[in-house]
Parts: structure tokens; C-alpha cells; sequence
């Protein structure tokens, strides 16, 4: 379960998140809406632990570990997944390399065995095959020339790879086309079951038709002013952000 | 941002203990009184009992050396050397015959100094690895201090009729080659430093690959420097005769020390019609501790003479130690279709300086460079890369391409790009490329993110930074240049 009290963050000196009291139990996924400058992204780094995003209250927890007194790393050793809302190029460093690498060190830090060259790539192509990816996107250099939908779609690739137990999906769906949205969600959901929560963070609600949340949470001026069914999604998206924060009043 | 503070505080806290092969070795050693005149020169030649024409060389290599004045242009800043506070000469006072012979302490270095360099391994002939994978054989030269103390493989070698010794050796086995090749391709009187190696130089190795002959192992010289207050002036020189192909390695490391170490080596190849060489070196020497006080000096002349039409000479290096470098591996390319390659990284860190690069001299028509730079910089070093791209009038269809990219970790270090493009030929053809980076914030998040540790993210980046070059080192370079990438990037960031 993660579990978020009274979290209170500043970016450069400016307070964003206002006080964020959340929690996800194992076995389910959570979508956070909310307009341009709620603290969506604020939200999903202090999990993740960038610096330049600092906690100034309250605490968040995983499965009882203190996550904000955790390196990024560790965090990630401990289950914590993001895929990140613009992900970034590592020129000359090879795809296979980089998902290879990463697996390993997270399995290394959970003292499972490593997998070696081969093993890898055997499960690197199946779970491709899952995700209808053609195989070349193992060989170019992380993100270097993807297009925005090849992107997002590495970000689940990943996703699938390092079978993480928390994941935070920072606007997975921006910039997707339908097709390319359907194979994200599908990824997701392949994902679900009891030993996986997701935090699913968006601005639209096309993406919860694919991906229907257990909960969704409306972000606003760094608070969560409502909480509510999947329905809310929808009651959102006819009626927008300014009516929800009225009512919310 | 943080990264970069902890660069800065890191760099402090940077001790003797990143670099492992810092240790001493006890041994019984001869040297000659210090200083530089003309009765050491004397004293080296007649140690090595060489013949009088070789003695002359070197005597007329000093006069010129003593009437020309040190140069000062390189963007390196050092405090001036005493030339006669030194010893010319040091060798361990037991000549053995055979590696059974060696002495047990020289092997135990080479023990210590182990798997990096698998010299060990190569010294004993061992063709499996630990893993018990086969791994080809490599013949290996080995020199400790200024004297080559064995060489592995040559009865295999002398079979196909490749030479492969130490230069005095050479001497005395193969004089008319020596004679004939000594010196062409860098005259004693070329620079300061060349100069004073061709009055002092004490060892080095040799290569002679005969006609059509394809070298069958990578061929390597293990240089360490371990007497006190001593310079190395190793000489070496490689011919490949017409058709042939030969690989060869340099490695190289030396103990810490409070004082400087000067290194001035003297490197010719010459490549006959349709023949390849390839030099790869991996130098690791000590770059002087956190605060910039001892090191080595590493200013090299290395030339490669494309003499034959369609010859290829190729240099691939990775750099990261030395407190100063100041080398251009370069290639003069004489026979028509004949291909220059340099591809090189050069990372320093804390207080080293580099100014180092290449120099393709197009003499020939049709013939081809390309030059492949990657420079890092971290800590408070500086890194210079200057190359000269020089086409004579002759030098019909010339075509050069160079691509230097710079890499920038923390905000204290400076990375420089010094060009020089001379074309005196319509016909020919220049590209040159140039890019600055930093490693990003986001980039280290990213990967860290995903289980990585810092360190390993720096890594990761990097090696994808030196990719390019990395993949033309040979096998039993690349895995170790991979490691010691990470290695001297050990502390620069936080």
C-alpha cells in the first residue's frame, strides 16, 4: 500500500503540493486529474525523489518504508516504477543495454540472480511480442529519434520488463494516438493483479476508458479536493475543472 | 544544481586509494650518476653494449637537443623541469635469460598489477580465461623501468618470420633493419622531446612483419615505471612489409609518487604497399593525487609513416591518466590510397590536463583520414583537443572527415577545440564536426529512476558518449577501457 499524509512539497522555492493525503492499496490503480499546474508532475517526482523537489511535510510511505528518506535507486529497488511524462534520450547507449542494465541492478538489490546476455533477450522478445514492438527498438540508443508514441511505448516496455510494484504514470497519454494508446493501457492492465498498484496521472479521461481506475482523485492548486468512483472521471469531463472545484468549495 | 556540488566535494575527498596500482616494487636496481652530458650517453651505449654508429646517433641527438629550447605553445601548465635532476638510466641489476629467470619479486608486480592488463595470463602463455572461455594468445614485451625483461611467444612468432623483440635486442640481432629505419620517421631533431629520447632512450620494442604476412596474435609491450626520480624514454618502431597486417598494444602504468615522472616516448610505424598497422593503447598512469601534486608528464612523439600505396596505419587510444599529456598521434600519408585513422578518449579529471590530438599530413592522392575525438572532462581539469588536417598540392581527391565531441561533468572543468585546417588542394574535400555536452540532470534521474546508481548512470552515459571509439579497441583492450572509464570517473560525481 502506498500511503501519502499531509504532503506538503516547494519547487524552486515555491510551494506546490498544499497538503496531499492519498493512499493505494496493492491490487489497485488510482488516476489523479487535475488542470496545468495542480502539482501532477510535482506529485510524481517527490515520489520518484528528483532533486530540485523538495518535501518541506508530511510523509510517504511504502508498504511501511519510508520512501522520501530513499535514493531514487533504492526507491526503485523497493518497487517504484515512473514512466516519465517526457522521456529522455541517452545518446550511444543501446537500448537492450540500458533495459538490461536496469533489470539487473534492481534484481541485484533484491538479491535475485542476474540475467545474462541471452536470458535477457529472451524475455525482452516476448514481452515485446505482447506489446506489438518490433524487435530493431532494442538495438537504437534509449529514446534517441522515438517518436513520442515510440516513447511512451519503451516507458511500458520498461514497464513490463522490471515488474515493478508500484507505478506512477506521469500523462502516459499525451500525445498518443488511438492505437498507440490501446497497446499502453494494454500493457498496464496486463500488469494488474494483487501485487501491483498504479498511480495514473492525466488530464483527460480517454485514457480511463482504457484503463478504468479503482478511484480517481481530482489534483487542484496542490490539494485533492475530491475523491470519487470512475464515474468522476466522466463527471469531469462534462462539467470541467472550475464546476468540480465549486462544488468542492 | 547538486550534481554539481557534489562534484566539487567529491573531487576532495578523491584519495590514493582510487588508484590501485600505486605500490612500489623492491628490487635490486643499477643506475647511472644523475644528470644529462655526454659521458651518461657514454654510459647507457656502452651498457648496452652498442655498436659505435649507434652511439653517434645519440650523440649527435643530444647536441641538437641541447641547442634547442623547450617548448611552451601547448595549453598545459607546468613547473619547469630540471633535466639534470634525474637518472637517465635505471635497470634491475639482474639480466635474466628467460622468464623462468625473472626475478620472483618483478613477477609478483606483475602479479599485483594483475588482471586489467591480463599480463600475467599473456606472460605465462595462457590462452583460457578464468571463466574458461578460450581467449586468443597475445605475445607481450615486458619492460620494467627502462629495460624489456621478456618476451613471450617468439619461437611462434619467428616461425612466420615476424620479429618481435626489444629494440636492443633488435640491435644486436637485426642492425641493417634498425639502421635502416631509426629515425625516419621521427628525425632526432623533429621536436625537443624526440630530441632528447634519441640521446637517452634506453629500451623499447620492435616489430618487423615480412611480406604478405598477417600477424597471427596482437602483439603488446607492458611498460612500468618504478624507479624514484627516473624518466622513461622507451623507443619503439614497427614495419609492416608489403601485404602484411599486424595489431599491436601499449599499456602501461607507474606508481604514485610526490614528485613529476617525466614519460617522453618515441613512437615510428611505417606501412609498406597495401599493409595495415594498428596501435591501440590503454594508458593508465598515475595522474597526480586530488590536489594536483605528482603525476606523470606524458609528452610522446607517435608517427605513423604510410609509405606504401593503399597502407593504412590506424591509431585508437584511451586516456585517463598522466598528470599532463601532450601527445598527436599522427600519420603521413605518402602512398596513394593509403587511410589515416585516429580515434581516440581522453578523460581527465581533478587536476590533470590534456592537450592532445592528431595530425593527418596528406602528401599522396586519393588518400583518406578520419578522426574520431571524444573528449570528458571532469573536476577541475582541462581538456584541449588540436588537430592539424595539413593537404599538400599533390594531394589530389583527398578526403578528411573529423568529428570531436566534448563531454562536461560539474561546472569547474573546460573543455577546448583547437582545429587547424590547412588545404592546399582544390579537389580535396574537409568535414569537420564539433559538439559540447553535459551530462543532464534529467539524464542521471532518469537512469537512477530505474535502479541505477549514480556511478553506474556516469557510466552508462559515458561508454554510450565513447562508443564509437570504444569499438575499434580490440577485444582485450575493450573490456578493460570500459572498466577504466568507470574507474577514473570515481568521485566526480557526487
Amino acid at each position: 500500500m502506498l500511503k501519502i499524509e499531509g504532503l506538503t512539497a516547494t519547487v524552486d522555492g515555491k510551494p506546490i503540493l498544499k497538503g496531499i493525503d492519498l493512499e493505494i492499496p496493492s491490487g489497485e490503480v488510482h488516476a489523479v486529474m487535475g488542470p496545468n499546474g495542480s502539482g501532477k508532475s510535482t506529485l510524481a517526482y517527490v515520489l520518484a525523489g528528483r532533486e530540485g523537489y523538495e518535501v518541506t511535510g508530511g510523509s510517504a510511505t511504502w508498504d511501511g518504508h519510508d520512501l522520501l528518506s530513499m535514493e531514487p535507486e533504492e526507491r526503485a529497488a523497493a518497487g517504484l516504477f515512473l514512466a516519465f511524462q517526457y522521456p529522455v534520450e541517452l545518446p550511444g547507449v543501446g537500448n537492450a543495454t540500458f533495459l538490461r542494465t536496469a533489470l539487473n541492478a534492481i534484481r541485484r538489490a533484491r538479491g535475485e540472480p542476474e540475467l545474462d546476455a541471452m536470458q535477457f533477450l529472451k524475455l525482452a522478445r516476448q514481452r515485446m511480442r505482447e506489446l506489438s514492438m518490433p524487435e530493431d527498438m532494442l538495438k537504437r540508443s534509449v529514446n534517441v529519434g522515438f517518436s513520442g508514441g515510440e516513447k511512451k511505448r519503451n516507458e511500458i516496455l520498461q514497464l513490463a520488463l522490471l515488474r515493478p510494484k508500484f507505478a506512477v504514470l506521469d500523462e502516459t497519454d499525451s500525445g498518443l494516438d488511438i492505437d498507440a494508446l490501446r497497446i499502453v493501457a494494454d500493457g498496464v492492465n496486463a500488469m494488474r493483479g494483487p501485487d501491483f498498484a498504479a498511480l495514473v496521472i492525466t488530464h483527460y479521461q480517454r485514457l480511463l476508458d482504457y484503463i478504468v481506475p479503482d478511484r480517481v482523485h481530482v489534483l487542484m492548486n496542490g490539494r485533492i479536493v475530491r475523491s470519487g468512483g470512475p464515474e468522476l472521471a466522466k463527471e469531469l469531463e462534462s462539467e470541467g475543472y472550475a464546476a468540480i472545484q465549486a462544488r468542492a468549495a | 544544481m547538486s550534481v554539481t556540488t557534489e562534484t566539487l566535494q567529491t573531487v576532495q575527498s578523491v584519495t590514493e586509494g582510487t588508484y590501485k596500482w600505486g605500490f612500489e616494487t623492491d628490487i635490486e636496481m643499477e643506475f647511472a650518476p644523475k644528470g644529462l652530458n655526454d659521458d651518461i650517453i657514454r654510459f647507457i651505449s656502452a651498457r648496452k653494449g652498442e655498436p659505435e654508429w649507434l652511439l653517434e646517433w645519440r650523440l649527435r641527438a643530444f647536441k641538437a637537443w641541447q641547442a634547442m629550447s623547450e617548448p611552451r605553445w601547448a595549453a598545459v601548465k607546468y613547473p619547469p623541469i630540471d633535466y639534470q635532476d634525474a637518472y637517465y638510466y635505471a635497470a634491475p641489476k639482474q639480466r635474466p635469460k628467460s622468464l623462468d629467470e625473472v626475478d620472483p619479486e618483478l613477477l609478483r608486480t606483475y602479479e599485483k598489477l594483475g588482471i586489467p592488463l591480463k599480463e600475467q595470463e599473456w606472460l605465462a602463455g595462457v590462452t583460457t580465461s578464468p571463466d574458461g572461455t578460450e581467449r586468443a594468445p597475445v605475445a607481450v614485451d615486458a619492460v620494467f623501468d627502462s629495460v624489456s625483461v621478456a618476451t613471450t611467444f617468439k619461437e611462434r612468432l619467428e616461425k612466420e618470420g615476424i620479429i618481435f623483440c626489444s629494440i636492443s635486442e633488435a640491435v644486436r640481432e637485426h642492425p641493417e633493419l634498425v639502421r635502416k629505419y631509426l629515425g625516419t620517421v621521427v628525425p632526432p631533431a623533429d621536436n625537443f622531446y624526440a630530441a632528447l629520447n634519441s640521446a637517452v632512450f634506453t629500451d623499447g620494442s620492435f616489430v618487423y612483419i615480412p611480406k604478405g604476412v598477417r600477424c597471427p596474435m596482437e602483439l603488446s609491450t607492458y611498460f612500468r615505471i618504478n624507479a624514484k626520480g627516473t624518466g622513461q624514454f622507451e623507443r619503439t618502431l614497427i614495419i609492416a612489409d608489403a601485404g602484411s597486417y599486424v595489431s599491436y598494444l601499449e599499456g602501461c602504468t607507474a606508481p604514485m609518487r610526490d614528485e613529476n615522472q617525466l614519460h617522453a616516448a618515441v613512437v615510428e610505424l611505417i606501412a609498406h604497399d597495401d599493409a595495415t598497422i594498428k596501435y591501440s593503447t590503454v594508458q593508465n598512469w598515475y595522474p597526480g593525487d586530488a590536489e594536483g601534486k605528482g603525476g606523470i608528464y606524458n609528452f610522446v612523439t607517435k608517427r605513423g609513416a604510410c609509405r606504401g600505396a593503399r597502407s593504412k596505419i590506424s591509431w585508437t587510444q584511451v586516456e585517463t591518466g598522466s598528470a599532463i599529456t601532450w601527445k598527436y598521434p599522427s600519420c603521413i600519408l605518402q602512398g596513394p590510397d593509403s587511410v589515416g585513422e585516429f580515434y581516440s578518449v581522453a578523460i581527465t579529471n581533478n587536476f590533470q590536463q590534456a592537450d592532445t590530438g592528431t595530425k593527418m599530413i596528406h602528401l599522396g592522392p586519393r588518400t583518406k583520414s578520419t578522426i574520431i575525438s571524444k573528449g570528458i572532462s571532469a573536476g577541475r581539469a582541462q581538456n584541449t583537443y588540436r588537430g592539424l588536417v595539413r593537404i599538400s598540392p599533390r594531394a589530389v581527391g583527398a578526403r578528411n572527415f573529423t568529428q570531436c565531441d566534448s563531454l562536461l561533468i560539474g561546472d569547474r572543468c573546460g573543455a577546448h577545440t583547437v582545429p587547424y585546417i590547412e588545404n592546399r588542394c582544390m579537389s580535396a574535400k574537409v568535414e569537420h564536426e564539433a559538439t559540447t555536452s553535459r551530462i543532464a540532470e534529467d539524464q542521471l534521474f532518469y537512469c537512477r529512476q530505474r535502479g541505477l546508481s549514480e556511478e553506474d548512470a556516469v557510466g552508462l552515459i559515458v561508454n554510450g558518449f565513447c562508443r564509437e571509439v570504444l569499438k575499434e579497441l580490440p577485444m582485450e583492450f575493450a573490456v578493460e577501457a570500459q572498466k577504466l572509464l568507470q574507474i577514473s570517473l570515481e568521485g566526480s560525481v557526487g
